[in-house]
């Protein structure tokens, strides 16, 4: 319809896909007008703070909450004793287990919640949970997951010593959780005993946090009068936590409201429901009070949901070419104490099985075994689209071991292996259904930009100098992501499909408001989302109103976390938008005195074919669904879709890395980093850059510096901002970002998500780029964090510090 | 508990009074008894600057001064930046050139910046990124809001200054 330079106007007007339009966010957070949950204030509002264990392993013999319930201000001390009653002490986590929400008769890990403080405020909070005094008796503690199997191992989860089934099948120990295994094990392992080449590798992905910079937190007002509960609250996803808070506590859902307000970033730190909401609701029951809780940073890093943990070693088996023809994975994961992993109920170990990768790999078996260890729970998280991050650094990692020893390019090999164009769909030997891809343009779009050659010769010649202080390193990821979970067939949440919705209504003056089931953390859903409405049922961007958060009003959804708002909700806006559309085809038709047959959409209006001149707005439309509509239409303009997807999107990458690395120090300059994203159809490519740039830098952060150690008494190290490593302005790299356009073939329009791809692609280049420094020496992989120390005695080892 | 005092300071141009007890923070002064709520607590080491505003010309982490420290002091929130319903240089830029998603540091990056463009009006970007290290951010990687402090400087120095985030522009690529 019309060609698209002469509607660059109209095109503008509506700020619709493909725009860098700038946010509807914006003003409020540049004006300190956000209301994030520690904004929120309500008449009679306490605080409460938490009692939390110095132990990681005791027996809890006495809690003594006199002194506390004394001290002028406090209102309440709640301990596991107050819970029981109300079967509270413990609650469901996402991964079918359960986990303490004040702990009764031990301790599992440092830092765990055993009693619960309220107070006028969080001075007096502070001061009363000083005063509650707790006795413990140490108990043995088990920090190494390779070690928790030993048959004397201590037992972690007494609740549970002899319970021989957990949610995902069969345990063999007390701390066994699961065995999860996919693929062929037999063929596998054939073509592993006949391979020309194999090659074997260990590696650990360490444990690592996502720490939002807001931390976790909530207000929970119980109105005993009516009988209704509201809660503020961080939450990733609103309409499950009021499903399980309906659960837990016999309330209706109808008399729940949960509200996530602005949220000062999420990354898959708060999906989870955590010990805090849940006595801060029942505080707020208990007290008929208002009341907030709000947890410090050293809390947040040390009790709420983790990232990574696995213990991996990969296997590859292959040709003398580099063709690779199998890949063999075990994983030991250390879940923490309780199994709380957000995952879909299905999959134990997430979406780890798209560990294959971009590579057409005939065979594979994949076995995760998870283990209890006294440490905090948590798993899925930071970007991680449900242990993707893991797949796929285990699978570059090993590409690159195989590029080592076969003395192939790395860049080659992997070219040689790539899953080609005309292959997608393309079915993976460990079950998954890859939508779309074009691998090889991308990497080669990548190397063509950095001069790969000129790299190499480069590193030659630094290689070949003995003097040289700094080693060049070179890392390559050609990644690809599963994400938009997903199918209902395949995907829930503790029995809920994992659908999403939209729900757009337009009012009489053309403008609309729009909400969905999803909730942005950072992400711009109100800007984008607004976005595919303006494309897809003409109404600019500017006249509508996105909300997400509140589940008295929100269409009902799964929430944003594994880059699923664009796969899934984004469908269903787009869908929602077309049914808007389409309606409004036929008010125009009416209007126009014509048939239905007769007009078409164009941009922001409906065109009697072969007559532009002959149109209605679709703000005329919008003004006529309220008072002249076709014969037997209903009144109003408005639609509602919730998507089930058929499949997940599988966007991918292209990342390239070079690291200069000083030899007699381990300190590290990232000297360039090129990322070519693909995720399909790009909706607006400054908030996709953005993403990009905050996903690269905290890959940057994991690989160079993040980590939560534990000593062997299970106490925490480093959690806190003096050791736990953000960078900040200084440390971070200057990106280059780059893209292809490779449409999702099953999406309504085309497009896969993104906003993970950066930090699950990048951490496994920053590896490559820093093995790649030391490969000529037989260096085959270095363990995260690449710290200047670690790095440092990876030199000395190889003699090329002064000693 | 400590017994309480008054507190005087002006607050965005307004005179305040608030009493407080000597140990309260200036942050939950201004976010509890000013209901100013820009300024964010995002640790308590002190580190990540979301508290950071402007006191008597300097940017201070108010996580880190206590109220009763600010007696007679002239505090600037990202409450105040905006005047006459103008948005600052620097507001314009973080929205123009996208640095900011969240929004949970950015009232503490833009008081910092304030500061900063008024001791360095023409930052090079390694200044930039070193005058700002102060405050975390991890949303963005920071190299927008190295852009949107750019951006501000140029407005302020009255240059002419463009986004590069050009509304249509991967539009009318294609």
């Amino acid at each position: 319809m019309g060609n698209i330079d002469a509607n660059l106007d109209r095109l503008a007007a509506l700020e619709g896909m493909g725009c860098s339009r700038k946010r509807r966010e914006d003003p409020r957070f540049i004006q300190g007008k956000g209301t994030y949950v520690d904004d929120v204030k309500m008449p009679g509002m306490l605080f409460g703070a938490m009692v939390r264990s110095p132990y990681a392993h005791a027996r809890i013999l006495k809690i003594d909450k006199s002194r506390a319930l004394a001290h002028p201000g406090v209102h309440a001390v709640l301990t596991a004793d107050d819970l029981k009653p109300l079967k509270l002490h413990w609650m469901p986590t996402l991964a079918g287990d359960v986990q303490a929400v004040l702990a009764d008769e031990k301790v599992v890990f440092q830092n765990q919640e055993v009693a619960f403080v309220v107070a006028d405020d969080r001075y007096i909070a502070a001061d009363a949970a000083e005063l509650v005094e707790v006795e413990y008796e140490e108990l043995p503690v088990v920090v190494d997951p390779l070690k928790a199997l030993e048959p004397d191992a201590p037992v972690i989860r007494e609740d549970i010593r002899d319970k021989q089934t957990g949610a995902h099948g069969a345990r063999t120990h007390p701390n066994h959780i699961f065995t999860w295994n996919v693929g062929d094990k037999d063929k596998t392992a054939r073509v592993f005993d006949n391979a020309d080449v194999t090659v074997r590798q260990e590696m650990l992905y360490p444990r690592v946090h996502p720490c939002p910079l807001e931390t976790c937190g909530c207000v929970a007002s119980f109105d005993k009068v009516r009988g209704d509960l509201t809660v503020y609250i961080t939450s990733q996803a609103p309409h499950v936590v009021r499903t399980v808070v309906g659960m837990l506590s016999s309330i209706p859902e109808s008399k729940i409201r949960i509200i996530s307000p602005d949220i000062g970033g999420g990354f898959g730190n708060k999906v989870g429901v955590y010990p805090g909401y849940v006595v801060a609701i029942v505080a707020s029951i208990v007290l008929g009070r208002p009341v907030k809780w709000i947890e410090s940073r050293a809390e947040n890093l040390s009790s709420t949901a983790f990232a990574r943990d696995y213990h991996m070693t990969g296997e590859l088996a292959a040709d003398s070419n580099g063709r690779i023809k199998a890949l063999r994975v075990h994983v030991t994961a250390d879940h923490g104490a309780f199994d709380a992993c957000a995952d879909p109920t299905k999959w134990p170990a997430g979406m780890f099985h798209v560990c294959t990768g971009s590579y057409d790999i005939p065979n594979a078996f994949v076995s995760v075994d998870g283990v209890y260890t006294n440490k905090f729970p948590g798993g899925v998280a930071y970007r991680c689209s449900f242990r993707v991050t893991e797949a796929v650094y285990l699978i570059e990692r090993m590409v690159d071991v195989l590029a080592q020893k076969l003395g192939i390019d790395k860049a080659e090999i992997r070219l040689r292996n790539f899953i080609r164009k005309d292959q997608f769909p393309f079915s993976t030997p460990l079950g998954l259904d890859y939508d779309s891809g074009d691998y090889e343009p991308a990497l080669k779009k990548v190397l063509a930009a950095v001069d790969y050659p000129a790299l190499r010769a480069e590193q030659a010649a630094r290689r070949a100098d003995a003097s040289a202080e700094w080693l060049m390193g070179i890392g390559i990821v050609t990644f690809t992501e599963i994400v938009g979970a997903g199918p209902s067939k395949m995907c829930d949440i503790l029995g809920v499909g994992m659908f999403d919705s939209c729900e757009i209504r337009v009012h009489p003056d053309g403008s609309a408001i729009a909400r969905m089931g999803t909730i942005t953390q950072g992400q711009g859903h109100q800007t984008t989302y607004a976005q595919i409405i303006a494309s897809e049922a003409g109404i600019p961007a500017s006249l509508i109103t996105v909300e997400e958060g509140d589940t008295s009003t929100a269409p009902y959804g799964l929430g944003t976390y594994g880059s699923r708002s664009t796969p899934v909700a984004g469908a269903a806006v787009a869908r929602a938008s077309h049914k808007i559309r389409e309606k409004a085809r036929q008010i125009a038709a009416h209007l126009l005195e014509a048939s239905p047959e007769d007009v078409e959409f164009d941009l922001d209006r409906f065109v009697l074919k072969g007559s532009p001149e002959q149109f209605k707005t679709l703000k005329q439309v919008a003004w006529a669904a309220y008072n002249n509509v076709p014969e037997g239409m209903e009144m109003g303009l408005e639609a509602v879709d919730y998507y089930d997807p058929p499949n997940f999107t599988f966007p991918f990458g292209a990342y390239l890395c070079v690291l200069d690395v000083n030899r007699y120090t381990g300190e590290t300059r990232v000297r360039r980093f090129y990322a070519l994203d693909d995720c399909g159809t790009r909706i607006n490519p400054m908030i996709i850059e953005g993403q990009i740039h905050g996903g690269l830098t905290e890959g940057f952060a994991v690989a160079m510096g993040q980590e939560l150690p534990y000593d062997e008494a299970g106490n925490l190290l480093g959690g806190t901002l003096m050791d736990y490593f953000v960078p900040t302005s200084v440390e971070t790299p200057h990106w280059e970002t780059d893209f292809t356009v490779t449409p999702s073939p099953h999406h309504p329009i085309g497009a896969k998500g993104v906003a993970e791809s950066p930090h699950v692609g990048s951490i496994p280049c920053f590896t490559s780029a820093m093995v790649d420094a030391f490969a000529h020496l037989g260096v085959t992989h270095m363990n995260m964090p690449h710290n200047a120390y670690r790095v440092w005695q990876q030199s000395r080892s190889l003699g090329l510090a002064r000693q | 508990m400590s017994k309480k005092v008054m507190v005087s300071f002006r607050l965005n141009g307004t005179q305040t009074d608030v009493v407080v007890e000597p140990r309260e923070l200036l942050i939950h002064t201004l976010r509890e008894k000013c209901l100013h709520t820009g300024p964010h607590i995002g640790c308590e080491t002190s580190h990540c600057g979301a508290c950071t505003v402007d006191v008597n010309g300097m940017s201070a982490k108010s996580c880190t001064l206590l109220t009763v420290q600010a007696d007679e002091a002239e505090l600037l929130t990202v409450e105040g930046l905006a005047k006459g319903g103008e948005l600052h240089a620097l507001q314009e830029g973080f929205m123009q050139e996208h640095g900011l998603q969240c929004g949970f540091c950015t009232p503490g990056m833009l008081t910092r910046a304030y500061r900063l463009l008024q001791e360095n009006p023409n930052p090079s970007e390694e200044e930039i990124r070193y005058w700002m290290a102060g405050n975390l951010c991890r949303c963005t990687g920071y190299q927008n809001i190295v852009k949107a402090v750019q951006y501000a400087a140029a407005r302020l120095r009255g240059e002419a200054v463009e986004t590069s985030h050009p509304l249509m522009a991967e539009v009318s690529a294609h």
